[in-house]
Parts: structure tokens; sequence; C-alpha cells
């Protein structure tokens, strides 16, 4: 992989943790309320997958859906705003922090039924295939998803007419506070999918290149028309199901064995020689000290660079907080014309006047 | 000017469409092959092929979800769902899904979707297969419902749903698909949601849809024999309702009998029972009548089947009773 791949990925995860921690600050303050679920620990799932994807392909999310629309290069900002229900918010205010869409980058949105991404993406890949178009569909859910009908009625579909479906399931190993040996039977996900003969990998989900790799081949079989593939993310969230959510149900051991495993950090440590500061081992960042003995070796990045970087991102969330708090919020007119606004064509009662 | 059965209107209409614009296709269980439960999707496969005409597995919810998907893209499916009662297992893909995602986007996706499907009491199919479920969807913005009670109704809503930009849900119903009715498929098309009027009358007015208005009509005749003149508007659409078209009758009648075969309690008769009574409260001479399924899931014997939901005897005696209120209480 070259190194400027791998720097941009390591700024989408060092972007996607900050925006992640300034949401939660905002929350805390009041300032986001509604439901608030946050991906910090899960970062590398996110950035390698769609770092391996191209711009066409359609990506179809949960709830938890504010870094892969990130990644996928919606602005800071308008997810921000949306996050706090104003107009200039990816879905205009009318969606929220689960309802992400952005049309013009093939968001298909964020769906906060579980088991809804399943059918969206099957008919999104049924479009591409009956039109032949050479895009893939990026299909996102978690351990929990897989137990829902929609899972297995899809999967069963989509392989049946060899649709063209990456199935990415972020298995962070509990549906809000059932861990994952109390929701399933088979607690190896990846095992469900060769119940319906589609190909499927367990992946180190806290690996930004395994990653990459697993889906840039995963999806290499999709576009060589081989129908659809699923990969096992085994990942971890830091923070619990949501901002309502301590996680208490974790022992602490638990999470501070994953932290130790931090995606971010894992990354810092393949690009960088770094010590961290009193203010990152307070934070949960010491999983970096004890491997950055052979970080420099790669030498990708040296210590300054990262402190720009790492600027350059506060900077960037920063404004969009800035940006999200400044912007009007919608009217009724407004939610008025999302709802109706397809319907504009339409005669409802009324003969056209001559 | 064609006389055709309403399936016979429908299979029409699909195919109209589906030669027009490469983006319709059909989906759902036994469209393709067996040619559709009613016959609706007949020859269709043969003409188009299978990623137009696609049998599914018995999975509602993910092929209705699938056309939600499909319909992101462009594409403007028709699901076919075999009859409303199976519509229960799809209602996230209709509820959450469909209705939901032109709104939730700040209306960048457009939902060009339409889910046809049979309801009703048809002829001892038993509580499960026998159910009117359009109050569930009439709580649900987003969605449009249409009830077309004519074959050439069901050829024109067909077709217009087919190419609007909402989801819309065409209720059909299973004892009408073998009627007929005389079909002009070159006639233009009346706006999708416009109320007709099937009989003018002057004493009352009876507002109804989909297989209830032909007891309307039944009725009326009986009710012409003792000199009552009932007029009949059929609403051809439930979301929404075009309310100008039944004031107006009101207006000219003073009295109102609403007649839907749905259950009674929180069915559709109440909805427009009371926006009614809201708009034409100082027109009225009686109180809005009120005739419904009862509230009962339906029996299998035939004769207490019959009996649960209105029948024609019940629509005269109504509406006797709206006309001398005091005798007839």
């Amino acid at each position: 992989m070259d190194r400027d791949t791998i720097r941009t990925m390591l700024r989408d995860m060092l972007r996607a943790r900050a925006f992640e921690e300034a949401a939660a600050q905002a929350y805390a303050q009041g300032e986001i309320a509604g439901f608030l679920h946050l991906y910090p620990g899960e970062e590398a799932v996110a950035v390698g997958v769609l770092h391996a994807a191209e711009p066409g392909d359609y990506v179809v999310s949960t709830y938890r859906e504010h870094v892969h629309a990130l990644v996928r290069g919606i602005p800071a900002a308008a997810i921000f705003a949306e996050l706090l229900g104003k107009k200039t918010g990816v879905s205009g205010g009318m969606g929220g922090s689960m309802h992400l869409f952005d049309r013009e980058r093939r968001f298909l949105g964020g769906y906060a039924i579980v088991g809804e991404t399943f059918p969206i993406a099957l008919g999104a890949a049924y479009a591409v295939a009956y039109r032949q178009l050479p895009e893939a569909v990026l299909c996102f859910f978690g351990d929990g998803a897989v137990n829902q009908g929609t899972f297995h009625e899809s999967l069963n579909m989509a392989a049946l007419w060899r649709l063209p479906i990456l199935l990415v399931c972020e298995n962070n190993r509990y549906q809000i506070g059932t861990e994952i040996h109390r929701h399933s039977a088979v607690t190896e996900i990846y095992k469900r999918a060769c119940g319906y003969g589609i190909p499927a990998e367990k992946v180190d989900g806290m690996d930004v290149l395994a990653v990459h790799e697993a889906t840039r081949r995963a999806l290499a079989r999709v576009r060589a028309g081989e129908g659809p593939q699923f990969l096992e993310m085994e990942t971890y969230r830091f923070r619990g199901h949501s901002m309502a959510d301590p996680g208490s149900y974790r022992p602490t051991v638990e999470v501070q064995a994953y932290e130790a495993n931090d995606p971010i950090a894992a990354t810092l440590r393949g690009v960088e020689f770094h010590y961290p500061s009193a203010d990152e081992l307070g934070s949960g960042h010491d999983c970096i000290q004890g491997f950055c003995d052979h970080c420099c070796q790669e030498g990708h990045l040296d210590e300054a660079a990262l402190a720009r970087l790492r600027q350059e991102v506060a900077d960037e969330i920063a404004a969009a907080r800035d940006f999200a708090r400044q912007s009007p919020a919608p009217s009724m007119d407004d939610a008025w014309a999302a709802l109706l606004r397809n319907r504009r064509y339409d005669r409802l009662f009324e003969e056209q006047a001559p | 000017m064609t006389t055709m059965r309403y399936w016979q209107a429908l299979n029409r209409a699909l195919d109209a469409e589906m030669a027009e614009d490469d983006a319709v296709l059909l989906l759902g269980e036994d469209v393709g092959l067996y040619g559709g439960t009613y016959r609706v999707s007949e020859g269709l496969l043969a003409k188009y092929g299978e990623w137009r005409v696609r049998d599914t597995p018995i999975s509602e919810n993910s092929f209705t979800g699938l056309g939600v998907g499909a319909a992101m893209l462009g594409l403007r499916p028709v699901v076919e769902i075999m009859t409303i009662n199976f519509a229960l297992l799809a209602m996230d893909a209709i509820v959450n899904m469909a209705a939901k995602i032109p709104f939730m986007s700040g209306g960048q996706f457009p939902m060009p979707l339409t889910v046809r499907m049979p309801g009703g009491v048809a002829r001892q199919l038993g509580a499960q297969h026998s159910q009117r479920l359009e109050a569930m969807f009439l709580g649900v913005p987003g969605l449009r419902i249409v009830v077309p009670a004519t074959p050439q109704d069901a050829y024109w809503q067909l077709r217009q749903a087919i190419r609007s930009d909402d989801p819309i849900l065409v209720l059909e119903h299973e004892l009408l698909y073998f009627t007929e009715g005389e079909v002009d498929e070159n006639l233009p098309a009346p706006p999708l949601h416009q109320a007709i009027c099937r009989r003018a009358g002057t004493d009352l007015t009876c507002i109804s849809y989909s297989r209830m208005v032909s007891v309307a009509e039944a009725a009326a005749e009986q009710l012409a024999k003792d000199g009552i003149a009932m007029e009949i508007i059929d609403l051809r659409s439930l979301n929404p309702v075009d309310w100008d078209r039944c004031m107006h009758s009101v207006e000219k009648t003073h009295r109102a009998l609403i007649l839907a075969e749905d259950p009674r309690f929180g069915g559709v008769s109440g909805e427009l029972t009371a926006t009614l009574q809201e708009r034409c409260f100082y027109w009225l001479d009686a109180p809005i009548g009120r005739l419904a399924g009862l509230d009962i899931p339906t029996p299998f014997n035939g004769a207490l089947e019959a009996a649960s939901i209105p029948r024609v005897a019940d629509v005269v005696t109504a509406a006797k009773a709206l006309l001398s209120p005091d005798k007839e209480r």
C-alpha cells in the first residue's frame, strides 16, 4: 500500500475519532438531543472498507453511521448540522443522527430499525445488476442484526440472483447490552453466510490494513460477478450503545483489553514514533506505549507531521461544530416541502387548467 | 372501449407501463411463471424476462424492501403482495422504509414504488385471509392509498401509481378481480385521487370505496323503488381523500352515510365521519350514518361471514333510518 493511502486512512481515523468525541461533548452539553450512537473503537472498519471501495459504489448503513458518512466524503459540517437538526444538515434537519442521506455521494442512508440495511442493499444491488453497471453495494450491519428475518431473507435472494453486495458485519460483540454468547447460537457470524453459499471471511476489525485488504479482495470478487461476499469484522465499541447507555454491563477488564488494541493506536504504531502525552494516557491511549518501540521503523510520518495532522483534524471538526451551531433551523414549511417534494408534478384531485 | 375483467385491466396497465418505461419491473410471489395468483401478471414474464418480472421467495419484508432500495436507484418497482394479510410481514418495509425515506432524506430520494395487494372478505377464506387492513396504513404519513372499484379505475389508477414518485399502495379486492366492466385505454384519466359520483341523487349521499361501492349501487336501486334517491360517491382514494367532492354532495343532500367494509372500531369510516362532521355540520339534517364491518375476526361459516360486513339490506335500512331518524331508531 502506498504511503499516501496510509496517511489518508490515518487522517480519516483521526477525523472519525475527533468527530465522535465532539458529538459526545455536544450531546453532554445539551446541543444534541435524541439518540446518539458513537463509533469510537470501530474506526478501522469504516475507514478500511470505504477506502477500498470506489466512489461509484453505494453505501447502506445503520444508526451508527456518522463515520461511514464522514469517510464517504460527506462534509463534517453537514453531518454535524444534521446532528443538531439544522437546515444545513445533510438531510435538511429531517433525519437526525440516525438518518444521514446523501444522494450525490450514493450514501443511501442510515437506518434505525435493526436489519433494514439488508433489503435496501438488496434493492440497490438488484437495480445495479438489472442495469448491468459495474458498481457494488456496501451493506453495513452489526452482530445483533444477523438474527433478524431480513438477514436470512435478503442473503438468500442476494445469493440466488448473484447480486453485487458486500456484506460487512461490524461485530462489536454486543446488541446494546446483550453479549454475543447470549444472543447467538453460532457466534462466529461469518459462518451464517455459508448457509446461503456466500463466501465469508473473518477479519481483524481493529487492523485497518487487514480490513482494507480483505475488502479489496472481496470487492474484486463482487465486481467479477461472483455474487455477494461477506466479511465479519471483529471490532469493539469503546462507548456504550448510545449516549444514554453507560455500558456498565461490560467488564472493565474487557473494555481495557480492547482499548489496548485501539485501531487508531494500531495504525499510529505503524506510522510514527510517538510517546503518548499525559492527556492521551489519561484518555485511554496508553495502548500506544507498549508498541511504539518498533513503530518508527516504518517511517511514514514523523512526530511533527502527526502533530500537524492532529491540529488540522481538530480545526476541521471545531469548524464543523461552529457551522452547525450557527446554521438556521428548518421551518415547518421546509418539513412539508420534504414530504411533498415528490408529488410536485402530480395532480391529486383537480384536472389541470387548460 | 372493451369489456374486460378487473384483473385484465390491471394486467393491461402493467403491460402498458412496462412497454413504455424499462425502469418498471414486477416483484412478488408467483408473479412470473405462474402469472400471478389472480392472473394479474399473466404473460408478462415471457414478454419482459425474469429481471423485470421476478418470482421471489416467500420473504415479504425483504422483497418489498428490495423494491424500496431499487426505487432509490431510480427503478419503478411494482411489488405484488399476494394478499394484504401478508403485508403485515412487510410493514417494516412499507411503513419504516418506503414512507419515511423521502422525508427523512430531506426530499433527496423519490420513492417511485407501487405496492399492489388485494384484501377484503372473499368467499370463506377464514379469518387470516379475509382482512381489511387499510386503516393500518391510513395513519402513516408519506403513503398514498388508492382503492379502485372498477376495471377502468384499476387500469387508470395503477398506471398513475406507477408513474408517481411517491410510494403508493394500490388496494385491490379479491371479489373484484373477476368482475367485468368497460375499459377505454385511450380515455384520459381523471386525477389519481379524485372522487367520482357513481350515481346522482338528492336525498342522501353514500360515501364508499372499493367493493362496497357495488353494494351501495344495489341498495340505491332498491331505494329508488321506494322513491329515495341516494347519491353515491366512490372515494377511489383513501389518502389523500377528496373532501371537496364529498362536501359538495353533502351540501346538496344534507345527509351522509359512510359505508366501509373494514371493522367499525378504529376503521376508515371513523376518520371519514369525523372529518365530514367537522366540515359539513351546519348542512346536515341528521347525524352522519356509519355502516362498517363488525368488530370480529371473520368467521369461516358462510352465513356468518356474510353477516360480518355490510350487506345491501343493511344499507337500505340505514339509508331509510337516516331519512326518518325518529321513526326508524
